[in-house]
């Protein structure tokens, strides 16, 4: 729009009918899907310049590029107006997800801009995650390709339900009908497969401007919509939905004594002071008392308002609770079916738990079964055990809680998630909710290898065996303990064994013989060994004077999960300090075989660590045991 | 609209709302209700989901729009996260001013950085230039402030559509114990799940104002009433050129070449930073309509007004890298 530069008040009449008609301007978020070379990146380009949002010094810098970098020999290149990460720059192509901004007097757009190769099928899918509309770019020269199914597949996966069939390059084909027609009546077939409802086609070229902001006069034969004319006037209202009132506790507002809010943002249907709710997954009933907001209480909310509701009644609700109404409330469950798309490099494993979130809610979940994977190319379904980067699966998921849930196809807030690998803390995963499953169709998650990874994954640590080996005296159970105590104060899961409980019991049947002894260490590495696989860290305080015997308690783990620490001390000080008068007695002759006295002490040759303990004080020597554990 | 040290304006807040008007609005939800909407939720989640966040306060135009966004969305409750001025001591007299009497009247816990040994060792974007000034007066100053306050979460008003490299940002963007931006691992960002895992000494940078535009905000805080620096307004001020840049004298700490006098031109700011650092234009917008109206048919993007980016060929990308935001 132009503005006359006028006086002060004219001014303020012009912003507040411009703030008028600003304000009831619509939000339209868009995806663009192409293949490299489609001409995405020039068709945005073209939009942005022809809503003339480019400044004068981006132009410049534009002209500036397209004279170094440009493949239009100089002319404006468009497409490198929306290049962003000089690493992409080099390479030629857009990687990531990159997002633009225009507006016309009608609308304001937000457009995803997403690479089309199969390796950032995932990139594609976090654009699709928030646009309404997609527009899906075909080379008029080429027609369908496998690229087009697979970009129309994620969008219908996403649920997007509008498409804009921007068949590009009409130039290249003399503008002639009969191409444009054929595509379009394949991408039909194509579009109905994948459930999108709606689809407009439009011939254009991006690199001429036919079609994209104003209508072409080089095909007249063509009485549709330009494409920013469609983007204009497309009618996605998302706020139909059949649902009731719902909203996710996003935040526990309670500033005093005297109020208690529940602050979040409605994500379907409307609610008004009066309205009976239900918090789910609890199911305890009250009344909305007040929509508070910063600018006064409301009279209602919908859907797309943040805000803080207050109920009748204390009650105990939190974060990732959901408030709805009473009449169709969501159902709880905490078995699903669910299609996932994989983003990680490393493979999705049935049976190990992730983080789940939805809503405002974190939970765990794993996934019991891969009912199939679909080939994103052909839709096609394929038997698969994992799942890799970019894939796509149907699945069963259990989770840890309860949940209040909508299907995705109903609502993207309720029936969207992420699932979050749970020591890396990357977002591992996309899922859409399809339906619940009651627990009987569902115990396959039983069968499922619960393996010590697995195990390990679920306590969040790495196991480990720390063996103290040393004279008696030596301070073996005192660092030991010590080391415990810290473990366990950080969070970590720990045991402990040592002489003590493990003489009284298990190994009660055994004596000081030279065998006994042998047998003695042999079920305690055993023990350990289970502990470890348990996914415990495990410390083992024992003389265990002998490296034969300790080096086949190693041979029982993992390399880098037995950890041998030599607690050395000084024979002179340890009968020194003889907490339990044994060496005075063994010197006095009244016990035999006493490590140090009449039996040997072999020294460890390279223990993962090795500790003089002499004047160094017991909780420095436990932080240096702490230090040497992996993940910790 | 509510401009500081403005008497002349026309400040009369608008009583534009009406109950049918509220219905009205609710029913369109209009664009800015939307992005407003949006930019709540994030704020909420970093409150709910981080233990020690900051929100991290520039004062110019942006940081306002945030500070009102957070009353907004923790009301009745003051807001529950503290906000950080990173001072390089070379701010506009004005910019302090104007912080230290918002923090009072909005009750949000103030906290100020400066790099210490930066000013002991003089920097300044006079004597070291305008890259290195920057560097250690406001990244490693950062830097230093969110170590040494343990931040896990830093509020920030960036909005992707300042600068290509900014285009791909996401609302959560992940630091690792360096503090660091790796564009390569970023996390994939679907719908409005954020994913506010981390590790100690790792952080969260949160921009809640990532879909906003710069009309956007200049609409909104019309709409809003809200309080921004009168620099904004085009006032006579004290100026001199230096290669091509309008730069305000705002202390005697300027060097003025032999014979340069400052000449009183009629001019406001795009953005608010160090003063040697920060160009004016020339304009007679003296009101905040006329500033809106003079952007609708303005030619220069806003980081025009940023010597910084000129400074040396160093993409913003590589800054951010850096930390520099
Ligand atoms: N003839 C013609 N060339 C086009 C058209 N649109 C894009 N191109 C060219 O196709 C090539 C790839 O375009 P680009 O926008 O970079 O594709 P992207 O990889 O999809 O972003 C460039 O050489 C463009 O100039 C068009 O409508 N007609």
């Amino acid at each position: 729009m132009t503005v006359e530069h006028t006086n002060p008040q004219g001014a303020v009449t012009a912003i507040d009918g411009y703030l008028e008609r600003h304000e009831t301007k619509s939000l339209l978020r868009v995806i663009t899907c192409g293949s490299v070379d489609d001409g995405k990146s020039t068709l945005l380009g073209r939009l942005l310049y022809d809503t003339k949002l480019l400044f004068d010094d981006q132009l410049a810098a534009l002209e500036d590029d397209s004279l170094r970098h440009g493949t239009q020999n100089g002319e404006l290149d468009f497409a490198l107006l929306v290049d962003g990460l000089a690493a992409e720059q080099e390479q030629g192509i857009t990687i990531d997800v990159a997002y633009r901004f225009f507006s016309t007097d009608r609308r304001k757009f937000i457009v995803a801009d997403c690479p089309g190769h199969e390796q950032y099928t995932r990139n594609m899918a976090t654009g699709a995650s928030t646009a309404e509309l997609a527009i899906v770019l075909v080379d008029a020269r080429k027609g369908l390709l496998t690229q087009t199914r697979r970009h129309t597949y994620i969008c219908g996966l996403l649920g997007i339900r509008h498409v804009v069939l921007a068949v590009n390059k009409m130039d290249l084909v003399g503008y002639a009908q009969n191409i444009f027609r054929r595509i379009e009546s394949d991408y039909r077939v194509v579009a109905a497969q994948m459930g999108i409802e709606q689809v407009t086609a439009v011939p254009l070229s991006a690199l001429h401007g036919e079609n994209v902001s104003r209508r072409s006069t080089k095909m007249a034969w063509y009485n549709g919509p330009s494409l920013l004319g469609q983007l204009e006037t497309v009618q996605v209202d998302r706020s139909v939905s059949k649902l009731g009132f719902r909203m996710p506790v996003q935040w526990v507002c309670r500033p005093n004594q005297n109020f208690r809010g529940y602050a979040g943002q409605v994500v379907a249907g409307s609610v008004a002071p009066g309205d009976e709710v239900v918090v789910l997954p609890s199911g305890v009933r009250s009344r909305v008392a007040r929509i508070v907001t910063a600018d006064g209480d409301l009279p209602q909310a919908a859907a797309g308002d943040a805000v803080a509701i207050q109920l009748e009644d204390e009650r105990d609700i939190s974060r990732g609770d959901v408030i709805a109404s009473t009449s169709q409330p969501p159902q709880v469950a905490d078995q699903f079916a669910a299609h996932l798309l994989w983003m990680d490099a490393a493979a999705l494993l049935p049976g190990r738990p992730y983080w789940m979130k939805i809503g405002a809610r974190l939970v765990t979940a794993q996934v019991t079964e891969i009912k199939h994977r679909v080939d994103v190319n052909t839709q096609e379904r394929r038997p698969a055990k994992r799942l890799e980067l970019n894939e796509v699966g149907y699945c069963n998921l259990g989770l840890d809680h309860a949940i209040a849930f909508e299907s995705y196809a109903d609502c993207r807030e309720l029936g969207g998630f992420i699932l979050i690998d749970r020591q890396t803390n990357a977002t591992v995963a996309a899922g859409t909710l399809s339906f619940a499953l009651r627990r009987a169709d569902n115990i396959h998650w039983q069968h499922t290898d619960v393996d010590r990874a697995a195990r390990a994954l679920i306590k969040g640590q790495t196991p480990a065996c720390l063996w103290f080996t040393g004279l008696s005296g030596s301070g073996k159970s005192a660092i030991a303990n010590a080391v415990e105590k810290r473990l366990h104060a950080m969070g970590y899961h720990t045991y402990m064994l040592d002489g003590d409980n493990v003489r009284h019991g298990l190994n009660r049947d055994l004596g000081f013989t030279a065998e006994d002894r042998v047998e003695n260490i042999r079920r305690v590495a055993e023990v350990a060994r289970l502990m470890v696989d348990a996914g415990l860290i495990v410390m083992v305080s024992f003389i265990s004077p002998f490296r034969s015997e300790r080096g086949m308690a190693r041979a029982l783990f993992d390399e880098g999960e037995f950890h041998e620490v030599f607690v050395d001390t000084p024979l002179e000080v340890c009968a020194q300090r003889d907490p339990k008068g044994l060496y005075a007695k063994a010197r006095a002759g009244q016990i035999h075989n006493f490590t140090g006295i009449d039996s040997p002490y072999e020294r460890p040759e390279q223990p993962e660590l090795h500790l003089e303990t002499q004047g160094v004080a017991v909780e420095e020597l436990a932080q240096r045991v702490i230090d040497t554990l992996p993940g910790v | 609209m509510n401009l500081a040290a403005t008497p002349d304006d026309s400040a009369q807040p608008r009583h534009r709302s009406s109950p049918e008007a509220d219905l009205k609005a609710l029913a369109a939800s209009s664009h800015l209700k939307r992005l407003e909407a949006e930019s709540i939720y994030i704020m909420r989640e970093v409150a709910a989901e981080f233990s020690n966040p900051v929100l991290l306060y520039s004062v110019g135009k942006d940081s306002s729009v945030l500070l009102h966004l957070m009353q907004k969305a923790f009301h009745p409750a003051p807001p529950p996260i503290p906000m950080l001025h990173v001072d390089t001591t070379w701010k506009f007299r004005e910019m302090i001013a104007f912080r230290d009497r918002r923090a009072k009247e909005t009750g949000c816990r103030l906290l100020v950085h400066t790099n210490r040994e930066g000013l002991e060792q003089g920097v300044g974007p006079f004597t070291h230039g305008a890259a290195v000034h920057t560097d250690i007066m406001k990244t490693q100053a950062l830097k230093q402030a969110l170590a040494q306050y343990k931040f896990d979460a830093a509020i920030g008003g960036a909005r992707r559509d300042e600068e290509k490299s900014r285009a791909k940002e996401r609302v959560f963007s992940f630091r690792n114990a360096q503090q660091r931006w790796d564009p390569k691992s970023q996390r994939p960002e679907l719908w409005s799940l954020y994913n506010a895992r981390i590790h100690k000494g790792e952080s969260v940078r949160a921009f809640p104002l990532s879909n906003w535009t710069e009309l956007d905000i200049w609409l909104y805080i019309y709409r809003e009433n809200i309080e921004v620096p009168s620099l904004y307004l085009a006032r006579e001020r004290p100026v001199v050129e230096r290669d091509g840049r309008l730069i305000m004298v705002d202390d005697e700490r300027m060097p003025l070449a032999p014979g340069e006098v400052p000449q009183m031109r009629k001019v406001r700011f795009r953005t608010l930073g160090c003063y040697p650092l920060t160009a004016a234009i020339e304009s007679q917008a003296d009101t905040l309509p006329a500033v809106i109206q003079e952007m609708l048919v303005a030619r220069t993007s806003e980081r025009q007004g940023r010597v910084i980016d000129h400074d040396v060929g160093a993409s913003m990308e590589k800054k951010k890298q850096e930390g520099y935001f």
